[in-house]
């Protein structure tokens, strides 16, 4: 278990956003972090990515406190809800961006930079539009730059906040499958966040389910579905068909 | 360790050390040097200087302009929104553009286009002293040349507010068989009272303080044509400088009641006023 | 069925909307206009011409009336820039930190707008006149301020501060700080990110706030007159010129000097306008 996080609370004046969550994961596991608004998803990634301080806890990777870098300096590839692309800048140098402030030591020659940046957008299918800035793309086409901005860094893990909140359905089913087929080619350990189940459930090899600052359940999505731990579980997954039965299965196949 | 986005404490503290520095020293004071000098020689003396009969018509003159040019602007103020937020026209842009026209003009020059259309050499100057009419170096200069400096204030703060706003309610009313005039008073007027009153508080506020303008249109006749800034300057010029800030602490505490004003009605209001000024 | 009588075009040209009003208001609107802005405006335009090309030329290339365009543009300049660099810095401060206090000071950037320029201008030369609070330690130190083009300058960052401030405030209240967050992620430090990031974001903002600052500035009279000093050629400001040419009657004088700052005027806001359509076009 490369990626281990234990008992992380964080509090926001008297609203705890965090009580007390430890989990564990792989090497290049895809996790997801389930939840209701409100239930603490968004504030455990922010503490991974270092945008966050938990109050109490710990978390290492790879045999690393990460928690004590700050987060210039963990090369976690972090990809917002909103994007956050650089709106003065070019798509270009959006995703040249993380190579072009490193200490000169550190930095590749700018040719070096200019391949890595194509091959990028050849990556993530934007092979054209590297002149382009961020107003002149579509809310997908703006996605797939962020997120080939956060691989420019080749970051030890990816993590992704409600990547696909903002785009339309259609949209959304394709990057869903796009990201997926990334995440197998790459072999990174990505944790994204989100609060539709069907996403989490399809994409990811291990789903957490959380709800008011808490970890309700965490395990492979086949297990959340077949043997939800707690009402909660039960209830947020129970969307599909699938779930229902199983719920009304439960009293006997437990008994 | 700090937020990626927070500023080290250092650079915090050297900013917020500028920051202070920068208005105590260019805007706090000169305030507080108006106060003071006033008192410098006692409230008493300060109060006779602003009994002075030169000084109280001053006052009366300054209270008389804004009381003039202040609903003439408003009603401007709001025919001009009215038109460009309910209607679409050609020429929208430029009508816009010519509203905003006095803030970019020296108040110099303000003063300056009246001369000469009805000054003695003026377009309509001779035949204005044939028939006996004052305008410059009289009132109804001082009046004109206010008019023109304070006519964008309240259009301004309504003209972005009732585009936003929209047509719907109106249309509404119209629908339902509200005349024009009932709409404005019951559907509209509603909606930009906020924004209305502190336009107006801006406007009152030029209008009594304008300097540069009034200087050039009224020909300082002592308890005549003096406004209270031309009294300001008259009694500097003489070297009665506690006169002159007794005179220019009134318009500084009108200046700070402006302000307090203004600070309660953008904290209120914030919404109603599209606090969010586009210059 | 009948059909209709006016295509309906037309029926827009008459009454542009649903609602009333629509002769009556822009016709107020209109009247107004140009009785208090238009007419008095066309004066101005044409009394110069009634010398002639060459009088007119001749009439703003006087020596003096050179120096007090001079001394009106290049202060205006110099305090913009003054406030460009230090209004920044106030803006910043007062839409992202806390500290005590803030409320007052923030309020008080609106002062420059609500006190009537003589006050200010009575006020700024008694502060820095040789016996005036900042005045005389500053003569101690050999720097004199009042009655030079530098108490120019000073009144001019009075007038000029809450543009630039007010300008910016709402754009960097607006900046998610998502964008810094993307930043330091990526390995930028602070410096970097402010640098790369966030200054680019706020140049336009800045660039118009010093714009107006600037053109409020050129035109200035009131705050300079006392702390100017006034010498011809020397710390002579141009509105001060056109006042002393009409009180020597020499309309056309004052009216050239007086169209000479209208179409700077003009060419600022143009310039700034042009400016904003551009950087609107490429976003």
């Amino acid at each position: 278990m490369s990626l281990i996080a234990e008992s992380l609370a964080k509090q926001f004046g008297n609203f705890p956003a965090l009580k007390g969550v430890s989990f564990a994961a792989p090497t290049g596991a895809f996790v997801a972090l389930l939840g209701p608004s409100g239930s603490g998803k968004t504030t455990l990634l922010r503490i991974l990515g270092g945008l966050e301080f938990a109050d109490t806890g710990r978390v290492s990777f790879e045999n690393e406190d990460w928690l004590a870098k700050p987060a210039r300096e963990r090369r976690a590839g972090f990809v917002f809800q909103q994007y956050a692309l650089f709106r003065h800048m070019t798509v270009e140098k959006n995703i040249a961006f993380g190579l072009n402030v490193r200490p000169r030591k550190q930095r590749p020659p700018r040719a070096e930079i200019a391949r890595r940046v194509r091959d990028l957008l050849a990556l993530v299918q934007l092979d054209d539009l590297g002149q382009r800035y961020p107003s002149q793309l579509s809310g997908g086409q703006r996605q797939r730059v962020a997120l080939a901005r956060a691989l420019a860094i080749e970051p030890r893990m990816l993590l992704l906040d409600e990547p696909f909140g903002a785009l339309d359905a259609k949209v959304r089913k394709d990057l869903r499958v796009w990201l997926k087929g990334l995440h197998e080619k790459l072999g990174l350990t990505t944790i994204f966040v989100t609060h539709d189940q069907d996403e989490a459930l399809e994409m990811a090899d291990t789903v957490a389910v959380l709800n008011e600052g808490r970890i309700e359940q965490i395990g492979a999505p086949k297990d959340l579905r077949s043997h939800p731990a707690t009402p909660f579980v039960a209830d947020f997954l129970g969307g599909t068909p699938a779930t229902a039965s199983v719920i009304a299965l439960k009293p006997r196949t437990l008994g | 360790m700090r937020r990626p986005t927070d500023d080290s404490l250092f650079t915090r503290g050297l900013l917020i050390a500028i920051t202070v520095g920068y208005i105590g020293l260019f805007l706090f004071l000169p305030l507080l040097t108006v106060f003071s000098s006033a008192l410098a020689k006692g409230l008493q003396v300060a109060l006779d200087a602003l009994r002075d009969p030169d000084a109280l018509s001053a006052v009366r003159l300054t209270l008389i302009v804004a009381a003039i040019a202040v609903p003439f602007n408003l009603a401007f103020g709001i025919c001009a929104a009215w038109v460009v937020s309910k209607y679409d026209f050609r020429g929208k842009s430029l009508l816009i553009s010519l509203i905003d026209l006095p803030f970019s003009v020296s108040p110099v020059v303000s003063g300056l286009i009246y001369v000469l259309m009805f000054g003695l050499q003026g377009w309509i100057g001779p035949w204005l002293r044939d028939h006996d009419i004052r305008i410059i170096f009289a009132l109804p200069g001082i009046v004109l040349a206010t008019i023109f400096v304070t006519f964008p204030f309240v259009a301004r703060e309504l003209i972005p507010l009732m585009t936003d706003q929209g047509r719907d309610e109106e249309e509404a009313a119209v629908s339902l068989g509200a005349s024009g005039f009932q709409t404005f008073l019951r559907v509209t007027l509603p909606n930009i009272k906020w924004a209305l009153l502190y336009g107006v508080l801006l406007c009152n506020a030029r209008a009594m303080g304008e300097f540069g303008a009034v200087s050039v249109v009224s020909g300082h006749i002592r308890g005549l044509t003096n406004t209270m800034p031309l009294h300001v300057e008259v009694l500097y010029n003489d070297y009665q400088y506690v006169g002159a800030f007794a005179v220019a602490s009134l318009l500084a505490l009108l200046a700070i009641v402006t302000l307090v004003l203004k600070s309660l009605l953008e904290w209120r209001f914030a919404d109603e006023i599209a606090a969010t000024h586009r210059h | 069925m009948s059909s209709v009588a006016i295509p309906s075009r037309f029926a827009r040209l008459r009454n542009p909307s649903a609602l009333p009003g629509f002769g009556l208001t822009l016709g107020f609107t209109l009247f107004y206009l140009s009785a208090i802005v238009l007419l008095p405006l066309t004066a101005l335009l044409l009394k110069p011409w009634t010398m002639g090309w060459d009088g007119f030329v001749a009439a703003i290339t006087e020596p003096r009336v050179l120096a007090s365009l001079k001394l009106s543009f290049g202060g205006a300049a110099i305090a913009a820039l003054v406030n460009a660099v230090f209004g920044l810095i106030v803006a910043w401060a007062l839409t992202r930190y806390r500290f005590p206090g803030k409320r007052l000071f923030d309020a008080l950037v609106d002062l420059p707008f609500a006190l009537p320029t003589a006050v200010a201008g009575i006020a700024l030369s008694a502060l820095y006149a040789p016996n005036g609070w900042l005045g005389g330690p500053l003569s101690l130190l050999g720097v004199k301020i009042a009655f030079t083009p530098a108490g120019v300058i000073v009144a001019l960052i009075f007038i000029g501060l809450p543009f630039v401030v007010r300008t910016l405030q709402p754009v960097i209240a607006d900046m998610s700080e998502e964008a810094e967050e993307a930043a330091a992620t990526l390995g930028a430090t602070r410096w970097q990110t402010l640098r790369r990031v966030v200054l680019p974001a706020l140049t336009p903002a800045l660039v118009t706030g010093t714009g107006l600052a600037f053109a409020r500035a050129v035109g200035e009279y009131g705050s300079l007159i006392f702390i100017a000093g006034n010498l011809p050629m020397k710390s002579e400001i141009a509105p001060l010129l056109i006042i002393i040419k009409l009180q020597q009657y020499d309309y056309t004088g004052a009216a050239a000097i007086g169209l000479v700052m209208l179409a700077a005027s003009f060419v600022i806001i143009l310039a700034l306008n042009l400016f904003q359509s551009l950087l609107a076009a490429r976003r």
